[in-house]
């Protein structure tokens, strides 16, 4: 038997020897993402530390110390009620971040079995599921948000619901056109024919082959639920009282703006600078999987 | 052709009838609301005459899928009754009055995106890794991350509560107008930057453009003939849908700078669970937005030979 | 006489499309009442150009297309209609290898993986017993065990396709589809994995249904040859007898298009009028009438239907034989 030299054609890196390492090492390249990255794990911890590091309770207010601006007691100032504003800011890191990540976990949970099941499948299902996908991006997503959070009822659990029925979409949408494409290769076909099960070639073939698009999907929509969940919270819709969420004081506090800038400048700026270091983070994830592919 | 605009219209009424009963069911189930005819009994806040009325309107003693028949006809006719809100006013009557505020902004937002977005566009691809470029990829970030709102509120604060320059808000005299339409132009900035810095590039490494160099045009009237052109084209197919969420206002900027368009009467009407006022609202977007991508759609299959509109399946 | 492999009995597949939502709606007939049948052990070869619909014809035979009418026949068993459950037992006796080498080998698995697929589908054994008959599988098609760890794109295009025979004959099937399984690879390649797959059919007494456009290798590979012209069997006889003496029109046309070496023995006519085919509507009555010069009225009005002329040579043309 002759064996042929091997012509190494195609001299693509192998996406799975060393894959992690070598995944990490190019994205540590990415200064910018890695400082992302580093802001990012140090403001989940700071989240997550909040009741032990807060200076003061941030849902009991000092009456006798009110509408105070930043002094050396309260380094951000205090609110209406004398509650410090940055034990309230530590506080509403938690929420902006849960609902962040957990409505994107979520929407993928949704969003990638039924997109990935109408891919595959098609026929009626897959009709149908185009059918709902287009009649949902028909209304403008803002306006679905406020229609079911008036109709929910404000709250954290039922704004997470909110976010998983709008945004399973597009996620939805990206999973089915993946496999649609890859339906056409023929080891799709070739397992089909030695009887694989459609689970079976979900898992084995069509997952790791969609990975990535669904992570850089997740990546980015973090820091969009984020701005949904101050947007809603802003108009007394997304999570109400006593909870704290940045959204929220800005929305509270900005008939004051004038006199009491502190209480909504603050909570507008970490958000702000919130979003921009999950979005530098996706951003790189970003280039780093497309190189990859 | 007619063919497919007959589709899409057909499309359009299932669009609007699946989101009115979507509307419907959502503001029926919710406790308190206009379809609750035993809060509505204990509701002694709510003055008879427009108790009767409601009745009268709602059908609140039939069932509901007779509620929602009249529920679909009176939206035919534009008929949403009176606000709760502001009471002696009807909705129709709020959104003629106020809308014109909110056509104004977005009118001023439009065409100041418009200057920025496409300037910023154009000096990036025409002078690509220079100053200009990375300001202009600068700027869209910023577009990006930086929510209109917080936006709004921060320039609030550093013109206004601080500095002082410029009034917290109103819509009567130019210098009202500045920081309502910066706030507000975000997004279009960025959507537009993008694009045109896409669509020029695409366009300037087009095979025409060498043609023209190689026939010895001036770099000059390449660009301003050819380039521009075919570059600046494709912008309908993203100004329409960007123009349709200017013309229907700004939730945030419009409350947030008290611009007393539809934007910030819808936001009050949240607050006071003013049902008329927030049906007819969410109806009335859907519709505008959805006539809006079918405008665009229509436009752009006329102005540019290539598109075909017919997808095979 | 002995009960076939494959039966084919008139097997049709028809694909519909519709032009938008209130378009029209075509039909292609990709197969049309095709039958044949295939013996334990021995090679039909089945020849025809592009858009003949043998590549369909594979498929639907794997029932990875569900058949449009006639019925189909494996090792006795009636599967035209059976569902996948019913169908999985059948799928181990049944394998196909593709065209395109790299495009039938997912990319991000492992050799090893890819060949044990099959063995993990129908739980065959132990990790560790697969992995083992993998190895020895990688090693009889001419590649080395230490290769299970590597990845599809460190390979040829001739690996790669034997990577797939190996994988395609991992169950012990009876029956192997091959669809095209040269047609993408160097001519000096190609005569490997020829030769391979005449190796291991002896070795594990497999049947082949061997699909592709060139006459020449399919003649090399089957004892008997079909061949197919939009979506009709018009000929089918031992392999020799058709290329020596084609006698339909179409037959004709693709012997004559063979290159023949030794130039005292080209012959330049040809019974159809043109070398191409650029009409592809279906044409009533014979399929090939409208590139046939031998057309007759007869020809539109009657479709042939394929008659024994001589032994085991049936022919689909009025003036055959």
């Amino acid at each position: 038997m002759v064996i042929e030299p091997t012509a190494l054609n195609k001299i693509l890196i192998s996406p799975r020897s060393n894959g992690f390492r070598r995944s990490w090492r190019r994205f540590a390249g990415n200064k910018i993402a890695v400082c992302a990255l580093c802001l990012i794990v140090f403001q989940i911890i700071i989240a997550v530390a909040a009741p032990y590091i807060a200076p003061y309770n941030p849902y009991k207010g000092d009456f006798l110390a009110t509408w105070e601006t930043p002094n050396r007691l309260h380094w951000l100032g205090t609110d209406d009620l004398g509650r410090d504003v940055l034990s309230r800011l530590l506080y509403g890191a938690r929420i902006s971040l849960s609902v962040g990540i957990l409505s994107q976990l979520a929407i993928a949970l949704v969003g990638v079995p039924l997109g990935a099941l109408a891919g595959l499948k098609g026929g009626w299902i897959d009709y149908v599921l185009m059918r709902a996908i287009d009649i949902l991006s028909s209304l403008p997503t803002i306006l679905f948000y406020i229609l079911l959070m008036i109709a929910l009822g404000a709250g954290f659990w039922n704004l997470i619901l909110a976010m998983t029925l709008t945004g399973w979409i597009g996620i939805a949408r990206l999973v089915r056109g993946q496999v649609l494409s890859l339906k056409k290769m023929d080891y799709i076909r070739a397992s089909r024919a030695m009887g694989a099960s459609t689970f079976y070639i979900l898992k084995k073939h069509i997952l790791r082959n969609v990975m990535s698009p669904i992570i850089v999907s997740v990546a980015l929509g973090v820091p969009a639920a984020m701005f949904a969940e101050a947007g809603l919270s802003f108009l007394g819709l997304g999570v109400p009282a006593p909870e704290i969420s940045w959204g929220q004081m800005i929305g509270m506090y900005q008939p004051y703006i004038r006199t009491a800038w502190h209480l909504t400048f603050f909570p507008a700026i970490i958000l702000a600078l919130t979003m921009l270091v999950w979005f530098l983070l996706a951003d790189g994830v970003r280039n780093l999987l497309d190189i990859e592919n | 052709m007619l063919r497919y605009i007959l589709t899409r219209i057909i499309g359009l009424i299932g669009v609007l009838l699946i989101v009115s009963a979507l509307t419907f069911t959502l503001m029926h189930k919710v406790p308190g609301g206009p379809f609750d005819a035993l809060a509505l009994e204990k509701q002694q806040m709510i003055p008879d005459n427009i108790k009767r009325q409601l009745n009268e309107k709602y059908g609140l003693d039939k069932s509901v899928f007779e509620q929602y028949l009249l529920f679909v006809k009176n939206s035919i006719a534009l008929d949403f009754g009176y606000s709760m809100t502001y009471p002696g006013r009807t909705v129709v009557g709020i959104f003629k009055e106020q809308w014109t505020y909110s056509l104004q902004l977005g009118l001023l937002t439009f065409v100041f995106s418009l200057l920025v977005g496409v300037g910023l566009g154009i000096v990036s691809a025409l002078k690509p890794d220079s100053i200009f470029d990375y300001f202009g990829t600068g700027i869209s970030i910023f577009c990006l991350v930086m929510p209109s709102f917080v936006f709004a509120i921060l320039l609030q604060f550093v013109f206004s509560a601080w500095l002082g320059w410029l009034p917290t808000g109103g819509w009567s005299s130019p210098r009202h107008w500045i920081m309502p339409v910066l706030a507000n132009s975000l997004a279009p900035i960025l959507v537009l930057q993008r694009y045109t810095r896409a669509s020029m590039n695409d366009a300037l490494k087009a095979n025409y453009v060498r043609t023209a160099k190689a026939k010895g045009l001036s770099r000059r009237r390449i660009i301003l003939v050819h380039v521009f052109k075919n570059a600046l084209t494709p912008l309908l197919t993203v100004g329409g849908p960007l123009a349709a969420g200017l013309i229907v206002g700004s939730f945030f900027v419009e409350s947030i700078f008290r611009v007393p368009g539809i934007g910030f009467y819808f936001v009050s009407s949240i607050g006071s669970r003013d049902y008329p006022m927030i049906m007819a609202t969410t109806l009335l977007w859907t519709l505008i937005i959805s006539l809006a991508y079918l405008i665009t759609d229509l436009l752009y299959a006329l102005a540019d030979p290539r598109v075909n509109l017919v997808k095979e399946d | 006489m002995p009960e076939m492999l494959l039966q084919v009995d008139n097997l049709s597949k028809t694909f519909a499309a519709r032009n938008g939502f209130f378009g029209k709606k075509t039909e292609n007939v990709a197969v049309d009442c095709v039958s044949f049948s295939i013996a334990e052990g021995e090679t039909l070869g089945l020849v025809g150009e592009s858009g003949c619909g043998k590549s369909t014809l594979g498929l639907t035979i794997m029932r990875l297309y569900a058949p449009g009418g006639g019925r189909l026949f494996f090792g006795g068993k009636d599967i035209t209609h059976e569902n996948e459950k019913a169908l999985k037992p059948v799928r181990r006796e049944m394998q196909m290898i593709f065209q395109d080498p790299f495009a039938a080998l997912d990319p991000r698995l492992t050799i090893s993986q890819i060949i044990t697929e099959p063995l993990e589908i129908h739980r065959s054994g132990t990790k560790a017993e697969r992995a083992r008959k993998a190895a020895k599988m990688l090693e009889r098609v001419g590649l080395r065990a230490e290769d299970l760890d590597r990845f599809p794109s460190e390979f040829s295009g001739g690996q790669q396709q034997r990577i797939a025979i190996a994988r395609a004959l991992v169950l012990r099937p009876k029956l192997l589809i091959c669809d095209e399984v040269v047609s993408a690879l160097d001519v000096s390649v190609q005569a490997q994995i020829l030769n391979l797959l005449r190796d291991l059919q002896d070795e594990f007494n497999l049947a082949y249904l061997f699909i592709s456009h060139n006459i020449a290798v399919t003649a090399f590979m089957s004892r008997r040859i079909g061949v197919m012209y939009l979506g009709k069997l018009i000929e089918i006889g031992a392999s020799e007898q058709i290329i020596k003496a084609p006698r339909h029109p179409y037959t004709q046309t693709l012997i004559s298009a063979i290159p023949e070496p030794d130039p005292s023995k080209r012959e330049t006519e040809t019974s159809a009028k043109s070398e191409t085919g650029e009409n592809t509507e279906r044409p009533n009555g014979c399929v090939f009438r409208l590139r046939c010069a031998l057309a007759q009225d007869i020809c539109a009005a009657e479709e042939p239907q394929l008659r024994e002329i001589e032994e085991n040579r049936q022919v689909a043309c009025h003036f055959a034989g």
